[in-house]
């Protein structure tokens, strides 16, 4: 278990469970990260799935030219990738940041 | 420090010994063929191994406690995490491995990138942060957290030991094949310098040294493999349409040049811009792609690193930065293997009579190195492989020593009181004893087939330690005795099915066909695990159990909040 004894000022830890704020922090961003997650992973298995059931699709050319629509998509996936990523960071960095921060003023009491 | 003098001392006569000599050289028989004494490699590998012990020499005054040790005191920023990130994670095996199936079938490299990046995503959604806030060490110190601490404890070991321990091999038979092929040296030579290299980072210099020699090859590799990738597109006007037109055209070339018919000819050669052999089936695809994505969520050197920053915010940021810096490494290993086959599939000085590559498939990236810069740049390329290897295994190593000092050490034998002085030398022996069976097994498997262990690895990480990890994390129901059953099943079951798989019972063992027919044992191991977990803990009626479920709330609230973390009082 990790020591709790750094922090001898906090009120007792379990207290905070039934705090608002607490409980806006949990649910948001379960639900955020979970819409994420499902979101990446519809994604990828869409692909490997479109490879597996139709790899005709993916090589049909695009434009006329021999770049085929397997390439795009293909790197599609690891931008979007990379994208969720970022959207996460940001979310965090300025919403549950912030309401962690209160949390744990409040906490301090 | 005495010992830092005497490091010095051994990297003296390992210098003595690396000198490529011309009886070492006749003493290499075998089908690879072998390339001159190249000496830009060897200047610019003497150069890297310089640069990293002067490293470990400045990490090894600053590395004074356990946690120095483990995690470099939690004082990487997360920028630079995300570059050791992506350092831990571009092993050679990608960089040769992904360019030359690029090389050899277009389009299903591709294929294989998609797979490696999207498991980071998962990671940051779901474990990142709350890693950060539960762990202080080891991947063991976040599944057990609530939990019985030896039985998660020895698990966790055994398990991270068996990850790390099939790793380590295929990277250090690909290093000794490597380093024999491009700097003259014998196999064993090879992987005793990556054995003994490795040791000195790792031993003296602990994560800190292990971090910044993560870093600096994440620069280096990153660097080259940026000015390949221009170059090739430079001789094509920036116009990748133009790469794939002659792409498709030469590999239609050879197909004709190989009897083929003109209809066939043209076929074949347009078949690497779409998905070939790589999927022969759906189960196998779908499979192949959970061990990828999960597995890497499940693997302890990439886990430990989270616990190196200080904080969530930092752990959260270094996985974008980790996750950037990844997918444009992809995308650049796409535009060299596109390159390879436009600049190398029909120079004779690249290949053996019967067309394939000299030195072996995994040789494209290296043989385009010479075509773009000649024998300097073929020099640099390969030192670069080099230390990839060499800073993938110090930090496998590190994480496998952890386990064993901390976890077992540390947390069972000495119920988490033991003194720090002698968990860091538990640790630093261990790191010697995890080299020396690194080395033998290296050099035991040199003439075996060791493709199938890095994806064992994975399938290993996916089937015991990610679903244990994210029941112990996100399920209040889970309990010491489902996590440890669980996480167990989900092992053997992914270790048997390799084992009967083609890669191993028809590659490796050479029987006719293998029993389980898939390539990968993930859709199998891992719901089998996750539903082991969730069944033994439901019928779990121990007193433990109910310790377990009481303790979720707790650490709940910890994870989602980051108080009473390890570090957060630095801020």
């Amino acid at each position: 278990m990790t020591a709790a004894g750094d922090e001898p000022e906090f009120r007792p830890l379990l207290s905070l469970a039934s705090s608002p704020k607490y409980q806006q922090l949990v649910r948001e961003r379960s639900r955020f990260a979970w819409t994420l997650t499902v979101a990446m992973l519809a994604i990828y298995f869409g692909y490997i799935l479109l490879i597996a059931f139709n790899p005709e699709f993916l090589a049909q050319p695009v434009a006329g030219g021999t770049m085929t629509i397997g390439i795009p998509m293909g790197l599609g996936v690891i931008i979007v990738g990379i994208a969720l990523t970022g959207v996460y960071v940001r979310r965090a960095n300025r919403h549950f940041d912030q309401l962690t921060r209160d949390l744990v003023e409040e906490a301090r009491l | 420090m005495i010992a830092v003098h005497r490091l010095f001392a051994i990297v003296a006569a390992l210098f003595a010994l690396t000198l490529p000599n011309p009886a070492a050289a006749d003493a290499l028989t075998g089908p690879a063929a072998q390339q001159p004494t190249n000496w830009v490699a060897i200047a610019v590998f003497g150069a890297f191994v310089l640069v990293t012990l002067a490293i470990t020499r400045w990490a090894a005054r600053r590395t004074k406690t356990t946690s120095d040790f483990y995690a470099a005191g939690g004082g990487i920023t997360g920028f630079q995490n995300g570059l050791a990130i992506a350092g831990d994670y571009m092993s050679a095996a990608s960089f040769l491995g992904i360019s030359a199936q690029i090389y050899a079938d277009g389009y299903d490299g591709l294929i294989y990138s998609t797979g490696f990046l999207v498991g980071w995503p998962i990671i940051l959604f779901l474990l990142a942060e709350r890693f950060r806030n539960l762990g202080r060490y080891t991947f063991a110190d976040v599944a057990s957290f609530r939990f019985g601490q030896t039985p998660v404890r020895l698990f966790a070991a055994f398990s991270t030991l068996s990850v790390v321990l099939f790793y380590l091999i295929a990277q250090m038979v690909g290093a000794g094949q490597l380093i024999k092929l491009l700097f003259g040296l014998p196999y064993e030579l090879a992987v005793v310098i990556v054995g003994v290299l490795m040791t000195l980072y790792v031993v003296f210099g602990g994560m800190i040294a292990t971090t910044w020699v993560q870093i600096v090859k994440a620069v280096l590799l990153l660097g080259c493999a940026t000015l390949m990738a221009f170059v090739v597109l430079a001789s094509f006007g920036f116009s990748p349409d133009a790469l794939f037109a002659r792409a498709v055209e030469i590999k239609s070339g050879l197909a004709s040049a190989a009897g083929a018919s003109p209809a066939e000819a043209s076929e074949r050669g347009a078949s690497i811009m779409g998905p070939g052999n790589f999927i022969k089936d759906p189960v196998s695809a779908i499979s192949f792609g959970m061990a990828l994505m999960f597995g890497t969520a499940g693997l302890p050197h990439i886990l430990m690193r989270f616990i190196t920053v200080p904080n969530a915010k930092e752990a959260r940021k270094s996985v974008l930065w980790a996750t950037g810096w990844i997918g444009y490494f992809y995308l650049l290993t796409f535009i060299i293997g596109f390159g390879a086959i436009v600049m190398i599939a029909t120079d004779p000085t690249f290949l053996e009579a019967d067309g394939s590559l000299r030195g072996g498939s995994n040789m494209a990236a290296i043989h385009l190195a010479t075509a773009i810069g000649g024998n300097a740049f073929l020099g640099f390329v390969s030192a670069v492989a080099f230390a990839t290897i060499l800073a993938v295994v110090a930090g496998l190593t590190l994480a496998g020593a952890s386990a064993v000092s901390h976890d077992i050490y540390a947390s069972v034998l000495r119920h988490g009181k033991a003194d720090s002085g002698k968990e860091l030398s538990v640790s630093r022996w261990t790191v010697l004893v995890l080299a020396a069976i690194a080395i033998l097994l290296g050099i035991a498997f040199e003439q075996q087939n060791v493709a199938f262990m890095v994806s064992l690895a994975f399938s290993l990480a996916a089937s015991g330690n990610f679903p244990v990890l994210l029941l112990s994390v996100l399920w209040s129901g889970c309990t010491t005795r489902g996590a440890v059953w669980g996480g167990s099943i989900g092992l053997l079951v992914a270790l048997i099915l390799t084992l009967l798989s083609p890669a191993v019972w028809v590659t490796v063992l050479g029987y006719a066909e293998a029993p389980f027919p898939y390539t990968s044992p993930a859709i199998v191991s891992m719901p089998l695990a996750f539903l082991s977990i969730w069944l033994i803990s439901k019928f779990d009626r121990s007193k433990r159990a109910d310790m377990d479920r009481s303790g979720y709330l707790e650490q709940r609230i910890r994870s989602e909040t980051g108080i009473g973390a390890t570090g957060a009082k630095d801020h």
